[in-house]
């Protein structure tokens, strides 16, 4: 499987990625030979399996609704680089 | 549904206006989705309930609140879904500083609920009823709030609070069978009065615990396909889904009449200026990049849960109308009225069975308590009139103690005081006067004192009985028993 340059730019864009026009080449080959790697599972025969998105043979794990103490604010904050007044601060951010 | 044209009023009349709804509300519980954290953020300060899960730090495991889980499957059993018994979690990736972790816990292929529907009141039609199909009802995660805020040297930047974030959230996609704007605004009201009927959401839309997009397309008629699909957001009212929808209708047949074409995409409402502006076209369209919640393992629902569930569904707005309207023969607009909410139902109920009198407590309830609520802004199990209040004040009535003319004054004091209607009439001497003694002298006063009247009466005048009757109650001030002031007056009269 081949990923074209485009679909590098897509990927970057998705992950926020700034990449130069040299990175991308690159990155098309890499994650094309990442693809193809997984490729191999396609050789396997699985006639009679049905997907499955997990490997743990459990199922429909809940707990009760109950309310329990959050974290003391300051801990909260405390990996925020930028706060203020009890809310993290960040850059206005425009939906694109 | 069929395309069926509705006559009049629609601005689209070339074209088939296609609109589906996608509602979000949030689910009551004491805690969030995934994690132990409140989910009562209303009023608590920024960034208090919240905890490492809910904050996406990472090594953090999310475990299912099963409340949330139980209220999405009714409310799914409600909208007459089939629930699947296999079901899962999955992320949906996109970067907006309001989602903690760069995911958003959803349910994408496999949700918990598939292929219902729901009937609406027909705004076209009035007394007859609409069905939409309801594509879906899954659950998710709320948002973190963003505040944003342009200091004075002009510099914009937001303010992020986690506590919304994690809340469980209800996702409602309707099938895109509403044909009209008013389609729309009655399929909502009928979709928040059943999650407040099942007790499962507050669906408060201006507290945002119930919001609405709206997907609006133009076809001509006939045509098979649907048109380009346009997603209208940011309303937030029902009044403004109405219009943002009407908006749109005349936005998209203007475009196709110049012979333009629709562009797909999402736009916002701005309510001040009533119109939708572009937020993002097709080409911006997100790539979601859904995969299964590693975080989670699935659900599976058996068909006995699925029946326990179901068994737990209280009488819906619907059934509880026609109920109403045979059990106890009223109109169904009295039926509706009364089913407005399970409260002033339930109300209404327990005021009949300790009175025995469902048309006065019908009448009393859709005149003089759903005044009292307008007025004071109380909700009927706040109000210090209860339904033993009521039905004692029917029973006076009905039994002659006291007047119709007393009885607002009696209902005003027991609304004011709490006091039992009985007591009330006790203490004041309200009580009707049916001693025939007492009220043969006010009679033998009115006849005396009004000889013109009397006259008119013997001229066979018949409004002259009226104005002798209405001596009599004002010297009784009111208290005199009707029928038996009209016999005594007849009997000195004619006597
Ligand atoms: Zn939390």
């Amino acid at each position: 499987m081949n990923l074209t340059p485009e679909d590098v730019d897509h990927v970057a864009t998705l992950a926020r990625l700034g990449i130069t026009a040299e990175d991308r080449s690159r990155f098309a080959e890499q994650l094309s030979d990442v693809l193809e790697h997984f490729r191999a599972l396609h050789a396997l025969d699985t006639t009679g399996i049905s997907p499955t998105a997990q490997v743990f043979n459990i199922h429909s794990v809940m707990r009760d609704d109950v309310a329990r103490p959050s974290l003391p604010r300051e801990q909260v904050l405390a990996n925020a680089p930028r706060q203020e007044d009890g809310f993290f601060r960040v850059q206005a951010v425009l939906e694109t | 549904m069929t395309g069926t044209h509705h006559a009049g009023t629609s601005p689209a009349t070339d074209y088939e206006v296609v609109i589906g709804l996608e509602v979000h509300a949030q689910v009551v519980t004491e805690s969030k989705m995934f994690c132990g954290c409140s989910s009562r953020y209303s009023g608590a300060p920024p960034n208090t309930l919240v905890c490492p899960v809910c904050l996406g730090m990472p090594g953090s495991l999310p475990v299912m609140n099963r409340t949330a889980v139980e209220a999405t499957i009714i409310t799914a059993l409600a909208l007459n879904c089939e629930i699947p018994e296999f079901s899962k979690f999955d992320r949906k990736n996109y970067n907006y500083p309001d989602l903690m972790k760069g995911y958003q816990i959803s349910q994408f292929d496999l949700p918990f609920s598939q292929a219902g529907w729901l009937e609406f009141d027909d705004p076209a039609n009035p007394g007859q009823m609409r069905r939409a199909g309801i594509t879906r009802v899954h659950l998710e995660e709320d948002t973190a709030t963003l505040k944003h805020v342009r200091d004075s040297s002009g510099e914009t930047y937001s303010l992020m609070d986690v506590n919304r974030a994690g809340v469980p959230l209800m996702e409602i996609v309707g099938d895109p069978d509403l044909r009209t704007a008013d389609e729309a605004g009655s399929y909502l009201r009928a979709v928040r009065q059943i999650l407040r009927y099942l007790g499962v959401s507050t669906a408060n839309m201006d507290e945002g615990a119930f919001r609405c997009d709206a997907n609006v397309s133009l076809r001509p008629w006939g045509q098979a396909e649907y048109g380009a699909k346009v997603e209208v957001k940011n309303m937030n009212s029902f009044r403004s889904v109405v219009r943002a929808i009407e908006f749109e209708m005349v936005r998209q047949r203007d475009i196709l009449d110049a012979g333009g074409r629709i562009v797909q995409e999402t736009r916002g409402w701005v309510d001040d200026r009533a119109i939708t502006v572009t937020q993002r076209s097709k080409e911006a369209a997100h790539d979601y990049r859904y995969f299964p919640e590693p975080d989670l393992p699935p659900i599976i629902t058996p068909a006995a849960e699925v029946e326990r569930l179901r068994s737990l569904l209280p009488e819906l707005p619907d059934a509880k109308r026609h109920r109403f309207a045979n059990a106890y023969g009223m109109t169904s607009d009295v039926a509706d009225t009364l089913t407005q909410t399970r409260a002033l139902a339930e109300y209404f109920e327990q005021t009949v069975n300790l009175s025995d009198n469902a048309r006065a407590a019908a009448n009393w309830i859709t005149r003089d308590v759903l005044r009292i609520l307008g007025t004071t802004g109380a909700e009927i199990d706040q109000i210090l009139l209860t339904p033993a209040h009521l039905a004692d004040l029917i029973k006076l009535l009905d039994t002659g103690t006291i007047s119709v003319r007393t009885a607002p004054e009696v209902l005003e004091e027991a609304v004011n005081t709490g006091s039992m209607p009985r007591e009330i009439v006790q203490q004041r001497g309200l009580g009707q006067v049916s001693d025939t003694d007492a009220l043969t002298t006010a009679v033998a006063d009115a006849i005396a004192s009004n000889p013109k009247a009397v006259a008119d009466y013997r001229a066979g005048k018949a409004t002259a009985m009226g104005f002798l009757v209405g001596a009599v109650m004002k010297a009784t001030r009111g208290k005199g028993n009707p029928g038996l002031v009209n016999e005594l007056l007849k009997q000195q009269l004619d006597g």
